[in-house]
């Protein structure tokens, strides 16, 4: 399905949580959304018979200098199409809600996200670090993140 | 033992003077001392023979660096076990790791008294051979289950728990297995069992042709004892894949020693149990081995029992490196629902043939159409 | 937690299966929570061998990264770094001489065969027979004299470049290679005589961990876990990339031939009957290779237009999609690497819930992750 007329399926049916298509450079493309409505787009997006992205391919967090955004690539097996959702974050405080439990697979990439961004998900029925140990300080993966000295007295 | 002292004090004039108990005595530390001797060589051999079989199958060389062709690999291995580090784990129950080894070494060396290497070779020929046999190997639980304890470690503990699991159950089939050629031979001593199998009929004075039921149950012997000395398919208890060596995984130096020794001990006596009761022992085909001069006839017997023994052992390498591991619930299953059944069905096969033919097995019948 | 029985009180067991263990595929601790010999919960704990490649990806250039991508996987080298080459080459448009996307499916499927040929020798041997794993290595090191003909390593190849490939095949390489598929096609049915049907090896893998298909698709299973689930998706030919759709091959999906669809014994022969197809790959792209120039022309310090890509290929484990963000510097502003055995990773929990410690064993050899790419 064309990036351009799910767009405007989505606007239709949520109105302004669905903010911008971002086609230009982008393969596949995003649509930006509002953080709020995350989990309902989500689960829109896998229920109905014409859209049936019933695979999560990949979430990432990334951090755009000014703002944090979540990129989500999604992927239907029975229609074989493709769409990105992106939800733009505030730096402080940057958090939304989970879609684990639309997608199962989300948990892992969001406790990652968590763990190397500092990105919080709401309703995650388990958001514990997972790359680092468990009490590290600080979100690597951020563009200010500065290295600790020490970690357990051990020189980094 | 008795005899043989009896008659040395008559060969050497000068020991007419000591007490006939301590000649006994003696001789018996000297039997005693041989047969740890040959275990002890045989089961060094054995894990360097192991080895090779392994690398050979496995499309490799296998140990080639000791010594001509690796054939010193066991010494080596021997004097580094000695010389490593005795390292006992800090909560551990000092008292029960030290004797866990102990335990199962015994349990697997005392079996070998009773084993006939020859025509008078044999330790003790008692007259309750296979029980004391049966008896005696079941102390190797003992021995298991404190390794397992007293290493203070989860996964000893759960290799200590699987294997006395195991030893028990496979107790049954391997008892049950063994009765047919005692029924055949009408005495539990291994040296009438042997003698039994002798005579005109050669090959097929064999136990393993006596008749279907005894055939079979060479097969459910060797299967069953396989599992009593923790080979693969039955080595759950020492999975290296799982339980990164289960019950003997806090030992170190000569004590893991003790255990390794005492495992080619036991697959010794595996061999040596069902060559002397189903593949005929020591008997030369068509030969009495008796009309031979003493030494003769001895070192015939010898070599004829452990070429059978070293071949059970040779198959039970090449079993271990071929089939994988049975799961733990698989393998009880195996023992109690498949194993237990047979073993006494065979059993009542055996019995009802010896009372309806009277005792002749297959081969004695054919015989004796032909006069 | 302490159950009360008749008789005796029992209490559940905390073992750790921890990051040294000969059967955990690399530096994964699972902490199980056992009944007796019953997992009642097994949780992972990945992480140990996290080196920070994604913020490495930020400060060297797209070419300097290309060693790293090696490092992802060591045991599908040739597969990460096609792929990191193709998620470039997408961003910027490059096109890419026809010789050199043949030498680079030719590599990546190689590097298919030997891959599996380590999860097969591996997981029997964590299955208890040791004799399969070092027929496999043997054969895997027939490859690497392949590799080594080619790239100069064995191991860690960095062999794809943005553009094309480092280096055209001598001469000999290929008929070398014929020369090897020849000899490896019957081994396969030598494996499978020897063990993939033995009795004991069947029981110990069929109706255990069955992953139905909606669940595979829900978790995010990808490569042989998902088509051993039934589901036949396989990149290659769904979204085909490179010269892929000029040959001709089966996509191989797990049929409950032995236990039932979705089992870990599916998932295992996926595994043997897709070194087949790959043999015929190769075998057809051996025979149709054109000649040409290996490598496109890309300035030495290659700055990309503005742009976000996504690109997927096909790796062994799985797919392994690259989320790649340019903003027109030498660097990457953004790199995310999506490994099939990270994903597969967050169904382990669901499936070994009432499985025995042996069975996990079983779970975590049918899954073919490798901590490399979990961890990144």
């Amino acid at each position: 399905m064309e990036a351009q007329i799910l767009f405007d399926t989505l606007k239709g049916k949520f109105g302004d949580a669905v903010v911008e298509l971002q086609g230009e450079g982008c393969s596949p493309a995003f649509v930006v959304v509002a953080p709020a409505k995350v989990n309902a787009i989500a689960r829109f997006l896998r229920d109905d018979p014409a859209l049936s992205f019933d695979s999560l391919m990949c979430l990432s967090g990334v951090d755009y200098k000014e703002k944090f955004a979540v990129a989500y690539h999604l992927h239907s097996l029975k229609h074989r199409h493709a769409i990105g959702l992106k939800v733009m974050l505030p730096r402080e405080n940057p958090s939304l809600p989970t879609v684990d439990d639309v997608w199962p697979a989300a948990n892992f990439h969001e406790r990652e996200a968590y763990d190397l961004f500092g990105i919080g998900f709401e309703g995650s029925k388990d958001l514990r670090r997972i790359l680092l140990p468990e009490d590290w300080e600080g979100h690597p993966l951020r563009k200010d993140y500065k290295y600790p000295d020490f970690y357990h007295g051990i020189k980094v | 033992m008795e005899a043989l002292a009896l008659s040395l004090v008559h060969a050497v004039p000068p020991l007419a003077g000591v007490p006939l108990w301590t000649v006994t005595l003696l001789l018996m530390v000297v039997a005693a001392a041989v047969i740890l001797v040959f275990a002890l060589t045989f089961e060094g051999v054995g894990s360097l023979v192991l080895r090779k079989v392994a690398g050979d199958i496995q499309a490799r060389i296998g140990p080639n660096r000791v010594g001509p062709n690796g054939i010193l690999q066991f010494l080596a291995d021997g004097v580094k076990l000695v010389l490593k580090e005795d390292i006992i784990p800090a909560n551990a129950d000092r008292l029960l790791f030290k004797l866990a080894p102990y335990f199962v070494f015994v349990g697997s060396f005392a079996a070998f008294v009773v084993v006939p290497f020859g025509v008078g070779l044999i330790a003790a020929d008692l007259n309750i051979g296979i029980y004391y046999v049966m008896a005696v190997t079941s102390l190797v639980v003992i021995g298991v289950l404190l390794a397992g304890w007293a290493s203070n470690n989860k996964w000893a503990l759960l290799g200590g728990m699987r294997a006395a699991a195991q030893i028990v159950s496979y107790e049954i089939p391997v008892g049950m297995a063994l009765i047919p050629a005692v029924l055949i031979a009408g005495s539990l001593s291994l040296q009438d069992i042997v003698r039994s199998q002798g005579g005109l009929l050669g090959i097929f004075g064999w136990n393993l042709f006596h008749n279907p039921f005894t055939f079979f149950s060479f097969f459910l012997y060797f299967t069953a004892a396989q599992a009593e000395t923790n080979q693969t398919p039955f080595d759950l208890p020492e999975a290296e894949s799982e339980l990164v060596s289960g019950y003997n995984v806090e030992y170190s130096g000569i004590r893991f020693g003790l255990f390794f020794l005492a495992e080619f001990g036991d697959m010794f006596i595996v061999a040596a149990l069902s060559t002397a009761c189903f593949l005929g022992g020591w008997n030369v085909p068509f030969f009495h081995v008796g009309t031979l001069p003493w030494i003769w006839g001895n070192l015939l017997s010898l070599g004829v029992f452990l070429t059978k023994a070293f071949a059970m052992v040779l198959i039970m390498m090449w079993v271990r490196w071929t089939l994988p591991r049975l799961r733990v619930d698989q393998l009880m299953r195996m023992a109690w629902k498949y194993l237990v059944p047979l073993t006494f069905v065979n059993l009542l096969g055996v019995s009802l043939w010896l009372l309806v033919f009277r005792g002749k097995g297959i081969p004695g019948m054919i015989a004796s159409l032909f006069g | 937690m302490t159950t009360r029985t008749d008789a005796l009180p029992t209490q559940e067991m905390t073992i750790n299966m921890g990051p040294q263990h000969p059967s955990t595929h690399g530096v994964l601790r699972v902490i199980l929570t056992t009944d007796g010999e019953v997992v009642t919960r097994a949780l992972p704990d990945v992480g140990y061998l996290h080196r920070a490649l994604e913020k490495i990806g930020e400060r060297v250039t797209y070419a300097q990264y290309m060693p790293f991508t090696d490092r992802l996987d060591y045991l599908a080298a040739m597969n990460c770094n096609c792929a990191w080459a193709w998620t470039v080459e997408k961003l910027a448009k490059i096109e890419v001489p026809e010789r050199a996307e043949y030498l680079r499916v030719i590599v990546c499927e190689l590097n298919r065969i030997s891959s599996h040929l380590i999860a097969f020798g591996s997981y029997t041997a964590d299955m208890g027979a040791f004799t399969p794993f070092l027929y496999a290595i043997r054969e895997r090191e027939r490859v690497n004299d392949l590799f080594e003909m080619l790239c100069g390593n064995r191991l860690t190849y960095n062999y794809a470049r943005v553009g094309g490939v480092s280096g055209d095949a001598p001469p000999g390489f290929l008929e070398k290679t014929k020369e090897f598929l020849d000899y490896f096609e019957p081994k396969i049915d030598e494996y499978n005589n020897l063990i993939s049907y033995n009795k004991i090896f069947v029981h110990r893998l069929a109706n255990v961990a069955v992953i139905p298909a909606e669940d595979a698709v829900a978790y995010g299973l990808t490569g042989p876990n998902l088509r051993g689930s039934g589901v036949p998706f396989d990149l290659r030919k769904d979204e085909p990339y490179s010269v892929y759709p000029k040959f001709d091959f089966k996509v191989c999906v797990g049929t409950g031939e032995r236990g039932t669809l979705g089992d870990c014994f599916d998932r295992y022969m996926v595994r043997i009957n897709e070194m087949r197809e790959s043999v015929k790959i190769v075998r057809q792209a051996v025979a149709r290779i054109p000649d040409g120039p290996v490598r496109a022309k890309v300035p030495r310090l290659f700055k990309p237009p503005v742009g976000e890509v996504y690109f997927r290929s096909e790796c062994p484990r799985g797919e392994t999609g690259i989320y790649l963000i340019s903003d027109g510097s030498v660097n990457p502003f953004r790199l995310k690497i999506r490994t099939g055995s990270f994903v597969t990773m967050s169904i382990f929990e669901k499936v070994t819930r009432g499985l025995m410690i042996a069975d996990v064993v079983a779970v975590i050899g049918s899954f073919d992750i490798i901590l490399p790419e979990i961890d990144r």
